[in-house]
């Protein structure tokens, strides 16, 4: 858990307190094109060790290029540090190596591969002998995903996908976890439930989590922390318990 | 009848290298969404390794062994330095830089090697096999053929690289989210499909001798014998490579005769492109949404 769940984070990221502890991410001033199409426009945010912070805004905020960002899979700009290291400009494989998995736009699921084969290479990267331990945990969340263990993974329902994309990422052991649009396309039951596995995960793994979400109010009650983008720049950022209560803010912005 | 199963067994012996080349076609297709035009006269530059060597006098197996393994090298240098600046290219590029390197590596052979026909050992005995059906090399190359493509495919299986591989070809961008190196990867498809064609090209020689050109007519018959499989798929290729071979040596016989062969192998990529452009096992990948 957070050191100081209370602590507000407005416009900068985290204080300048030297109290604090280094927070698992920091952007500054991040910039990111897809070619000449600037798209983000020097965004400031963080995610604390073994938090969990919420990206919102509309479609085309810049919400998802963000993640991209911060994997080295867009031309980015400013500053990302992961535990306190730079790792912007770094490719996206070692991005992944240290520790950072991420579950992208559309689920990347190896969707020839069978749902065995894809955890298997979300732990392709480790050496060490806890995967098979980890696959067990796995299946202790999503007890499906050991039902349909040796089935093609194209052919799994789109809430059963978006389970294997979350084991495999964490069977990586990351300790920065990108989730984009978990509830995407999914039937509200469905995410529900994903969410509901979602807070056993958080508790029990020790993972820290950078949600993007649209369902903005989903998103709130599940992080401590929450940045509002609109095109591209950081408009609100603060407490998600505070922004969820500012009438005016959901109103104009989260539309609930 | 006896003429028919003879027809058959050297179908088989023939349509095991079509299996193999096809393979390797296959593999570089599945990773790039390309074919690999030059694979054919990279197969024939590695024969003539292998020929060098052994008139150097190694063993034909030492020999044999030092030529996957160069061929390996060799592949995945030139997928390291003339395809990869070309990944982002279009289409066109790509099949540009192919077809040139098909050329360039046509010319170092005659160069090299210079261009009269040679002749290329067998490590086979001469004599007739299984009654007489078959001679002692076609059994022993089949032989070759079938525990390459029996390795290659428990490699992709049951290996963890073999997985990697796989799924750099399938997914790049999803590998490269769980750490793979995709660009190694790469490497290594283009040194593997390398090394299956110089086998295959060390099969062949001893029956259609060593010239450099050996290869065209050969790649033709991979090229169908992999689309008549379905060209994304690595085991309908092999199938579809010892049906081209059977086909090839049947029609030859009773169809068309022998001068005409060759026109078979274009006959079936234009009927499968008309009538089933996926293949026999072409994938068309099962996704609910």
């Amino acid at each position: 858990m957070p050191a100081q769940p209370d602590a507000p984070i407005l416009a900068a990221p985290v204080p300048n307190a030297p109290a604090l502890e280094v927070p698992i991410l920091e952007a500054k001033g991040l910039h990111a094109a897809y070619g000449e199409t600037k798209v983000l426009h020097g965004i400031d945010f963080a995610v604390r060790q073994g938090g969990v912070s919420a990206l919102l805004g509309a479609n085309g905020a810049g919400k998802t290029t963000t993640l991209r960002a911060i994997c080295g899979m867009v031309k980015t700009q400013g500053e990302i540090r992961f535990a306190g290291e730079r790792i912007d400009g770094s490719a996206t494989e070692d991005v992944a190596r240290r520790g950072v998995a991420h579950v992208p736009d559309g689920r990347g699921t190896f969707l020839e591969l069978t749902v065995e084969e894809n955890l298997r290479l979300g732990s392709y990267t480790r050496r060490d002998r806890g995967v098979a331990a980890d696959f067990e945990r796995m299946f202790g969340y999503f007890p499906r995903l050991r039902e349909r263990y040796r089935q093609q993974a194209g052919t799994l329902s789109g809430g059963e996908q978006q389970m294997l994309a979350i084991a495999r990422a964490l069977v990586l052991r990351p300790k920065l976890l990108l989730l984009d649009e978990p509830s995407f396309g999914l039937a509200p039951l469905i995410v529900q439930e994903i969410f509901a596995i979602m807070r056993r995960i958080r508790a029990d793994e020790n993972v820290s989590i950078l949600l993007v979400e649209q369902n903005a109010s989903l998103a709130l009650a599940f992080a401590e922390d929450a940045y509002l983008l609109e095109t591209g720049r950081i408009v609100i950022a603060g407490p998600a318990a505070e922004i969820s209560q500012d009438e005016s803010v959901r109103r104009s912005y989260l539309g609930y | 009848m006896e003429g028919v199963l003879h027809q058959v067994l050297s179908g088989i012996a023939n349509g095991g290298i079509y299996a193999s080349v096809a393979l390797a076609l296959v593999m570089i297709y599945q990773a790039t969404h390309h074919l690999n035009f030059a694979q054919g006269e990279m197969a024939t530059f590695s024969t003539y390794i292998a020929l060098t060597l052994i008139n150097f006098g190694l063993p034909y197996w030492v020999a044999f062994l030092i030529t996957v393994a160069a061929s390996f090298v060799i592949g995945a240098v030139i997928e390291r330095l003339l395809m990869r600046p070309m990944m982002e290219a279009p289409v066109l590029s790509s099949v540009g830089v192919f077809i040139g390197l098909l050329l360039i590596i046509n010319a170092c052979s005659g160069w090299f090697f210079d261009y009269t026909i040679k002749q290329f050992p067998t490590p086979f005995p001469s004599e007739p096999m299984l009654g007489g059906y078959i001679s002692g090399h076609e059994l022993g190359s089949t032989a070759v053929t079938l525990v390459v493509l029996l390795a290659v495919y428990l490699f992709f299986r049951h290996t963890k690289l073999g997985l990697g591989m796989r799924a750099a070809a399938f997914n790049p961008a999803s590998a490269r989210l769980v750490g793979i190196r995709v660009g190694f990867m790469l490497s290594l498809g283009w040194g593997l499909a390398a090394s299956i064609g110089a086998i295959a090209g060390m099969m062949v020689a001893p029956i259609v001798f060593l010239d450099p050109n050996m290869m065209a007519g050969i790649l033709l018959y991979a090229f169908a014998g992999a689309l008549l499989g379905g060209i994304d798929s690595p085991i309908g290729a092999v199938l579809g490579g010892f049906a081209v071979g059977i086909i090839e040596n049947l029609g030859g016989a009773y169809l068309v005769g022998t001068e005409l062969k060759l026109s078979l192998a274009l006959v079936i990529i234009v009927v499968v492109l008309v009538v089933k452009p996926t293949g026999l096992m072409g994938r068309a990948v099962q996704s609910r949404v």
